[in-house]
């Protein structure tokens, strides 16, 4: 079993809601406190676990935004477990969910020189590496109804633009939405092989911008608002 | 990257240190310049653990939650910053035992005295090698991840020891022509490495920004990086030097670390001047503290793909 998040590029709106649900969770989860510095002062800054970033592809006029969330990504390769002097970052076997454990870690911050992702956040107050948990503490709880074992980010997107589930079960949803859409994986290059996987955004007939067709009411509108003007 | 001090302290004192100790070994292996007397060979010793020592404990500066440092030991077989760990520490008995039989036998290069300062030295060695691994293992900054980076280390700890030891025996009044020799060879050779690998970074390469976000064949903008302020990645990776300051500091730093001490070295052996030794030992610790500094600032993270940079 492999798990991870399949995240849909065509229809992520890049509201930041599955940030701030990750961190709500979180934040009293198995790694918690995450951390706030100076929250309501003029520098604020503090631990996440998901974070959103926006990008423009393309140039004008066949640009586009991208919003592009970005978590840990369970890496096959998780070279940041390989460099980890103290033990306190492993790879689950039955999973491959990468945790940290909180007990070991000694803050030395070269796993997060090993992370290519940015997945990894030192707390400054406990001193120790965060990462996201994949919701461990979510996803294996007996007590809540089977729907709602997934990771808090999954749950709150409004878009449903994430998906979670076993990468490695080639009939799971995520496996089918992989390989329909053409899923890819970030920085392939480097070989890390993440499980997280990314679905580009479809091919869509272009939007006309310029030169609509305006309609008489529209037309009319227009006028009276210049002779108004005037 | 950030370049803390404290990661600076620790590869150029811990490097001097154990080049002190490597030196040492060498030149009473085979009794170069009539070998160390004991007086030098324990001053010389001493040195070399006061470096290490001050390397060792500086790192632990570095460390944001210390009390598990003693955990650091445990996955040698995986990390090699535990391997860099279990070496610095195995050095220690082997450097104090050799100055405890020089104290108390005067035998700088009997049996037990070279069995012990030649396993020093090399423990001191594969202590550096594991250091440079420590950065070059890392895919994510191509600045680090060559060979040239344990290479580096080598030459420029070999050297600050050479200096070191070679300026110890001026200011005692021993003979130091062939140390002072080995000490210039040393010295040239590694303002060469560092020539070729300030080369080899400065070859563009590496992933792109299109690679980041796996829109390959599109020209990719940051419109929006999704925090207010600065954020633990921007505080450790976000460092970069503008390209012409870049080469002002490198100019500062070749002089510091290679001229001057060169320089210095040949102007005292020539007058006999001890100040000029003392002069070539301050310069050769700032100018590889200067060179040690550019290695941090000039390593550039693919996370600062993510933040907008076009190529790391």
């Amino acid at each position: 079993m492999r798990l991870g998040l399949v995240i849909d590029l065509d229809t992520c709106v890049g509201c930041h809601a599955c940030a701030v649900a990750c961190k709500e969770w979180n934040t009293s989860g198995t790694t918690a406190p995450l951390t706030d510095y100076d929250p309501y002062g003029a520098k604020p800054s503090g631990v996440w676990f998901n974070r959103i970033r926006h990008y423009e592809v393309g140039d004008y006029p066949y640009n586009k935004t991208i919003n592009f969330p970005m978590s840990c990504m369970h890496c096959e390769n998780a070279e940041c477990v390989t460099v980890c002097p103290t033990g306190a970052s492993y790879k689950r076997a039955e999973d491959g969910i990468v945790l940290v454990d909180q007990n070991k870690c000694m803050g030395c911050n070269y796993c997060s020189w090993a992370c290519p992702y940015g997945a990894r956040e030192l707390d400054r107050v406990s001193g120790t590496m965060k990462k996201c948990t994949l919701c461990i503490d979510r996803i294996y709880d007996m007590e809540i109804p089977e729907e709602e074992r997934q990771p808090a980010c999954v749950l709150t997107c409004p878009a449903h633009a994430r998906m979670f589930g076993d990468v490695d079960d080639p009939e799971s949803p995520v496996s089918r939405a992989v390989r329909d859409r053409g899923g890819y994986q970030l920085m392939p290059e480097l070989n890390y092989n993440p499980t997280n996987h990314y679905l580009p955004p479809r091919v869509h007939a272009p939007i006309p911008t310029e030169e609509l067709k305006k309609k008489v009411v529209r037309k009319v509108k227009e006028w009276v608002n210049r002779v108004v003007e005037r | 990257m950030h370049p803390a001090l404290a990661v600076i302290f620790l590869t150029l004192f811990s490097g001097g240190g154990f080049g002190i100790m490597a030196l040492t070994a060498i030149v009473n292996d085979f009794q170069i310049d009539r070998g160390l007397s004991p007086l030098q060979t324990m001053i010389a010793v001493i040195l070399s653990l006061v470096f290490v020592s001050i390397g060792m404990l500086s790192s632990t500066a570095h460390l944001a939650n210390p009390k598990n440092a003693w955990r650091a030991f445990t996955r040698w077989r995986t990390s090699w910053l535990a391997r860099e760990g279990v070496f610095a520490v195995l050095y220690y008995p082997f450097a104090a035992l050799y100055l405890i039989w020089v104290f108390f036998t005067g035998g700088t290069h009997d049996a037990v005295g070279l069995i012990l300062v030649n396993l020093a030295g090399v423990i001191g060695l594969v202590t550096v090698f594991c250091q440079g691994m420590i950065y070059a293992v890392l895919r994510t900054i191509r600045q680090w991840n060559t060979a040239l980076v344990p290479a580096n280390f080598y030459a420029m700890g070999l050297a600050t020891g050479a200096t070191v030891l070679a300026a110890e025996r001026i200011i005692m009044g021993a003979p130091a022509d062939t140390l002072v020799g080995i000490a210039l060879a040393l010295l040239a050779a590694s303002a060469v490495m560092k020539g070729i690998y300030y080369f080899w970074i400065g070859r563009p390469g590496g992933p792109t920004i299109r690679t980041a976000i796996g829109f390959n064949r599109s020209t990719v903008r940051i419109l929006e990086q999704g925090h207010t302020f600065g954020t633990f990645l921007t505080e450790e990776f976000g460092h970069t030097l503008p390209t012409a300051k870049a080469r002002s500091v490198k100019v500062v730093m070749y002089i510091f670390a290679f001229v001057i001490p060169i320089a210095a070295l040949v102007i005292s052996i020539a007058t006999g001047q001890s100040a000029f030794a003392w002069i070539a030992v301050l310069s050769v610790i700032f100018g590889i503290g200067v060179e040690r500094w550019l290695f941090f600032v000039e390593a550039q993270h693919v996370v600062n793909l993510y933040h907008g940079r076009q190529q790391c």
